[in-house]
């Protein structure tokens, strides 16, 4: 058997050196230079974990991982609920009462946000916000600087966000409920459920899996997020919607701080790998 | 509910859909307006006529054209020798069950979930160093590296339940592995592999962070980074902005509706698997 295998190894070996060049060295760069203080040029100067001591101390670092909890809630919550409510609404009540076609037309709309280029859907916004120009004062009849008020900046920008984020779980959890056995609502609706009964009792069980799936990318990308911060914001104003990622690409790119960008980045990438096996432990679990 | 009552679910839901779609809706109406028109009318109104010189500004303004290229060129490229790695990796991983093949995997999956900004300033840094910084190279060679950790990870548990009994005939028959792969495996799977084509494909497309850090001189940089730059340059007014807003939206809304049918059933499969 294991001469059998041996030869398949020859077909990973242009990924592997790939991944070395690309993924691995790059990373341990990374952990290596966040020891150090360097500006990108010249030699980085070790400096043990003074980076990590001076994280430690930084609002603003601390703001940016609570910026990035309420994007969490903006992206992967937010939509998910909604999105529960919204996918068994199409597939059993419109798609019964009104036809498959209508339920797929309106899936289509919600999801068409989802299409965008992210740096699109925040040009986009920036523009629908405009405190001069964009419609949304007009159409409310406010004079309100949307992204330029420290107050309401964020808020904002979590309300883009769940605009761009619905239509996946919709798509989703619609075709997770295709899985689900009729009988079961059947039985149910002769016992006189209601819907919400019924939607709480055997829908959102039976989807499970779809709903462990979309929490868990979500909330990854909602600790990644960066193009719509840049799009939008840059961070700002001030601080007030400053997230890790472009916090590390500031210093890395503007403030020449490479060696404390890469200990912001390894971080999150720490905090990113951590939250992957929870879900996945937990995943494991209830299976 | 009966009566009155579903018609009240229904109007909800496409009160909900026309919010959704308002953007694109109000983004259209101005890019096509002239700039005089939109400041007597406002953002609100249906426009008079087609103004189109406001795209046509922009589009000569960013020279467009190459951001659609360059765009199109690189994610044209990742998605084919992406989707080329990823058959080869899961056809050792899922079909050879190379030894240690479990802790390959996961070192896919970490590849993957890992933020770009724990790579950027080294792939940065090594780019220079290689005389690949601002070229299209430089990204697709990053990219490609992604895309196909992802790729890996659910093309491995497609070919996972490859019959295996197929794989066996051509073995008696005197086929070798590269054969095999190529005459039987690719063939079988070819709606698998398309459907991840035009995933990579989009998701490149779509990408902004590595892009923007790679791509600085207007001739190299894509769609997204051209207009996610742009937002906020002073020559940018109102119209203007709706018109780069709307050459953005165009191309994206355009993939969607040619694989619309390929995607939704895609989406679901890269969910669950």
């Amino acid at each position: 058997m294991r001469v059998r295998t041996r030869g398949y190894w020859l077909y990973l070996i242009p990924s592997l050196l790939l991944f070395a060049a690309v993924i691995v060295v790059p990373f341990l760069m990374n952990v290596g230079a966040s020891f150090t203080r360097w500006s990108g040029v010249g030699t980085p100067r070790w400096i043990g974990l003074d980076n990590y001591a001076r994280l430690l101390e930084d609002e603003r670092f601390w703001e940016s991982f609570q910026h990035n909890v309420g994007l969490i809630v903006a992206m992967a919550v937010v939509p998910t609920a909604i999105g529960l409510v919204l996918a068994a609404a199409l597939f059993d009540y419109i798609g019964k009462r009104f036809g498959p076609r209508t339920a797929s037309a309106l899936r289509a709309m919600y999801y068409l946000p989802q299409v965008l280029p992210v740096a699109v859907a925040g040009v986009v916004w920036g523009w629908m916000l405009h405190p001069s120009y964009g419609a949304v004062n007009q159409i409310l009849g406010l004079d309100l600087d949307w992204l330029g008020d420290p107050d309401l900046a964020l808020a904002t920008v979590m309300a883009v966000m769940v605009w761009f984020q619905l239509g996946y779980p919709v798509v989703i959890f619609m075709a997770g409920l295709q899985r689900v056995d009729p009988a079961y609502h059947e039985a149910a609706e002769i016992d006189g459920a209601s819907w919400w009964r019924r939607f709480w009792h055997i829908t959102i069980p039976q989807i499970r899996p779809e709903i462990f799936v979309v929490l868990l990318t979500c909330t990854i990308a909602a600790l990644k997020v960066f193009g719509p911060i840049f799009v939008l914001t840059r961070g700002g104003p001030g601080n007030a919607t400053m997230v890790p990622s472009y916090f590390s690409y500031l210093n890395f790119f503007q403030k020449s701080n490479v060696g404390y960008g890469s200990a912001i980045a390894t971080v999150l990438a720490l905090i990113i790998i951590v939250v992957t096996f929870l879900f996945l432990r937990v995943q494991e679990r209830e299976s | 509910m009966r009566g009155p009552g579903r018609w009240a679910v229904l109007f909800a839901l496409v009160v909900l859909a026309v919010v959704m779609i308002f953007p694109f809706l109000v983004v259209a109406m101005n890019a096509v307006k002239s700039p005089a028109e939109y400041s007597s009318q406002g953002p609100l109104s249906l426009p008079d006529g087609l103004y189109l010189q406001g795209i046509v500004d922009f589009w000569n303004r960013v020279e467009f054209g190459t951001k659609l290229w360059n765009s199109f060129l690189i994610s044209a490229s990742v998605s084919v020798l992406a989707v080329v790695l990823s058959v080869l990796n899961a056809y050792a991983l899922g079909i050879g069950r190379v030894r240690g093949r479990l802790w390959i995997l996961v070192l896919f999956l970490v590849a993957n979930t890992l933020p770009q900004e724990a790579l950027a300033y080294p792939l940065y840094y090594l780019a220079k160093a290689a005389g690949l910084y601002d070229t299209q190279l430089a990204v697709i060679i990053v990219m490609t590296a992604i895309q196909a950790a992802f790729g890996t990870y659910l093309l491995s548990a497609v070919l996972g339940q490859f019959p295996k009994e197929i794989l066996e005939a051509a073995a008696i028959d005197g086929a070798g592995r590269l054969r095999s792969l190529l005459r039987i495996v690719v063939p079988i799977s070819r709606p698998t592999l398309s459907v991840l084509l035009i995933f990579f494909f989009i998701w490149t497309w779509n990408e902004f962070f590595l892009p923007l850090i790679f791509l600085i001189s207007n001739d190299t940089q894509t769609v997204p980074v051209a207009l996610g730059v742009l937002q906020g340059e002073k020559y940018m007014d109102a119209t203007m902005s709706s018109a780069s807003a709307l050459l953005g939206i165009v191309p994206a809304v355009a993939f969607f509706l040619i694989f619309q049918r390929t995607l939704t059933r895609g989406v679901t499969v890269g969910a669950i698997k």
